[in-house]
């Protein structure tokens, strides 16, 4: 088994009376996908807002401990840094990427905190010095690598906006790896794709896991992605997990299926769901 | 035709200190949306910074003019920037998330506080500057009614100008700290995401803006020689009509209107009358806010559902 890399503990976020996650405990480990999955307003979205710093919990404790080493304590710290130093990176149900910049440069504000430090603040850059073109001339190779891997090195120049939908998911997911996260988390990356890209999809998201060796937090409402890729998965309802496993043992628990069925334990699955849920 | 040209140099000079004022304007409305108002008193500081360097200069015995002119650009460069740093801190930040009149009233309130501290220290009277920078090119020849004069104090202006302008261009199309600005402009929560110092950012636009604006406080103590504590006010407002009039949020917008507004004012100078040159400005801001208030070179706002 891998090592941990995040550690959740009796984590809760409460508005006002709302309870949004209910002392939500759980790890997830290096080189590893781990699924969350869970029915609308189980919780996802907010757990990932908690874990790169939109939210700040109202209990509970966040751990991050990169296999380089370090231990992050998540949830006390601000938003930036946890994208800086202890390397969380994020992608958006909504995507969420800078249409007006190019695609190229969508890339590289990624790589913003190395390039700073090479150009002492731009104040090198200014004056064009050797190691801040050197830095630069880096941070272009890297993404350029990051385009062909995703199909779109024909594009780097043009506005990320005008991008097709799938090309732009698969941008958002290269400009968070560019950041050089330790832990990606995916906020249903299949979301709006068509099967084909959503297969494409899944390569891309094994091909991370197999040369970054970094960890992966995936929501999906997708099974056959999550189903199929996941190594662990997570399931949520009203906040709280209440289930968790490797895909076939959440597949079958009988407090998933209530979950998303509100149904007897005892009747037998409706055939479209059994299908959703991969049951073949 | 030879007064033509002289308002038309006059004009562009004029021109080219409201673009680097209205660039302060253009690129904190960009970034988080507010009007700094207090902007134009950051040049009014500028301005009385760069008097005062040149006065101590003079009495340090500098001679040479070139020398004295970079090392009072130098002083109100770093000072500026160290108020525009101080005004974003102070008044700004915390307002920043908070309901939108807030860091609006907060700017009236600095530019208030601004004039009236330079007005408690430095006294309410008109300060002069002798001329440092004089002469010219006859452009005309002798023969001609009317002389045309370019001034190696305008050449100077328009040259500082565009050079500024040019490595400001550069450092926002082409630099680690521009991309990031542009990031944070665009979608500043997702700018943090990427471990971008989104308040270091918004320090560093103001620090920018500051400096742009100190040179130009500069400009015009060498331009018009004479410097009081309201000036900011004035040429303030002229610099953010020029930002309303190229599109606010535009920079090569600011600098377009810097210079429209510019060559106005020097052209109604020229032809009407010179004491109704700030209502032929205004009258520019209201036209454009009837007819185009997206400006000439900003984007129509997209109303959001």
């Amino acid at each position: 088994m891998n090592a941990p890399l995040l550690q959740v503990e009796n984590l809760t976020m409460r508005f006002g009376g709302l309870i949004a996650i209910n002392d939500l405990s759980l790890t997830a480990r290096q080189n590893e996908i781990t699924g969350i999955i869970g029915p609308n307003g189980a919780g996802k979205t907010t757990f990932f807002n908690c874990v790169t710093g939109f939210y700040k919990p109202t209990e509970g404790r966040l751990t991050l401990t990169p296999p380089d080493g370090g231990t992050w304590p998540l949830q006390a710290m601000q938003g930036f840094r946890i994208a800086k130093k202890a390397r969380v990176a994020r992608t958006f149900q909504n995507i969420r990427l800078f249409p007006g910049m190019t695609v190229l440069e969508n890339l590289l504000v990624a790589q913003h905190n190395r390039l700073m430090a090479a150009s002492a603040f731009s104040i090198a850059g200014l004056f064009g010095l050797k190691s801040y073109r050197k830095a630069e001339a880096e941070a272009v190779e890297k993404s350029r690598q990051w385009l062909a891997r995703i199909g779109l090195e024909k594009s780097a120049d043009l506005p990320a906006g005008s991008l097709p939908y799938g090309a732009q998911r698969r941008l958002e997911i290269a400009r968070a790896m560019c950041t050089d996260p330790v832990l990606l988390c995916l906020d249903e990356p299949a979301a709006g794709l068509n099967p084909k890209e959503s297969l494409e999809l899944n390569d891309l998201l094994l091909d991370i896991r197999q040369t970054s060796k970094i960890g992966l937090l995936l929501i999906e409402h997708d099974m056959s992605v999550v189903m199929k890729i996941s190594d662990h998965v997570v399931v949520l309802d009203y906040g709280a997990r209440i289930a968790a496993g490797t895909p076939e043992q959440v597949r079958h628990d009988p407090n998933v299926i209530r979950a998303y069925l509100g149904a007897d334990e005892d009747e037998p699955l409706p055939a479209v769901v059994a299908k959703d849920l991969g049951e073949q | 035709m030879n007064y033509f040209l002289q308002q038309l140099i006059n004009g562009v000079t004029l021109g080219a200190i409201y673009g680097l004022i209205a660039i302060g304007y253009t690129m904190v409305y960009g970034i988080i949306g507010m009007i700094n108002f207090a902007h134009g008193d950051i040049m009014m500081i500028g301005a009385f910074i760069s008097l005062i360097a040149f006065l101590v200069i003079a009495a340090l015995g500098v001679t040479s003019v070139p020398l004295a002119l970079v090392l009072v650009l130098v002083c109100a460069l770093f000072f500026t920037s160290a108020y525009g740093w101080a005004v974003e801190r102070v008044a700004y930040r915390r307002l920043r998330g908070s309901f939108k009149l807030a860091p609006l009233i907060s700017a009236i309130g600095m530019s208030i506080v601004l004039q009236n501290g330079v007005q408690l220290v430095q006294g309410a009277r008109v300060k002069p500057l002798a001329p440092v920078i004089t002469g010219g090119i006859e452009l005309s020849g002798a023969e001609s009614s009317y002389p045309v004069t370019l001034g190696w104090l305008q050449i100077v202006i328009i040259l500082l100008t565009v050079a500024l302008m040019a490595g400001f261009t550069w450092l926002i199309q082409r630099t680690s700290l521009g991309r990031a600005q542009r990031a944070t402009e665009q979608d500043m929560g997702m700018a943090m995401l990427l471990g971008i110092n989104v308040d270091r950012v918004i320090s560093m636009t103001f620090v920018i803006g500051a400096a742009l604006a100190g040179v130009a406080g500069l400009m015009v103590t060498l331009y018009y020689g004479v410097v009081d504590f309201y000036i900011g006010f004035n040429a303030g407002m002229k610099a953010f009509t020029a930002a309303v009039l190229g599109g606010i949020g535009s920079l090569p917008g600011a600098m377009l209107g810097g210079l429209l507004i510019g060559l106005i004012e020097a052209l109604w100078s020229g032809y009407g009358s010179i004491e109704y040159k700030d209502v032929a400005v205004f009258a520019v801001l209201i036209l454009v806010l009837m007819f185009r208030p997206s400006g000439l070179l900003g984007k129509p706002e997209v109303e959001k559902v």
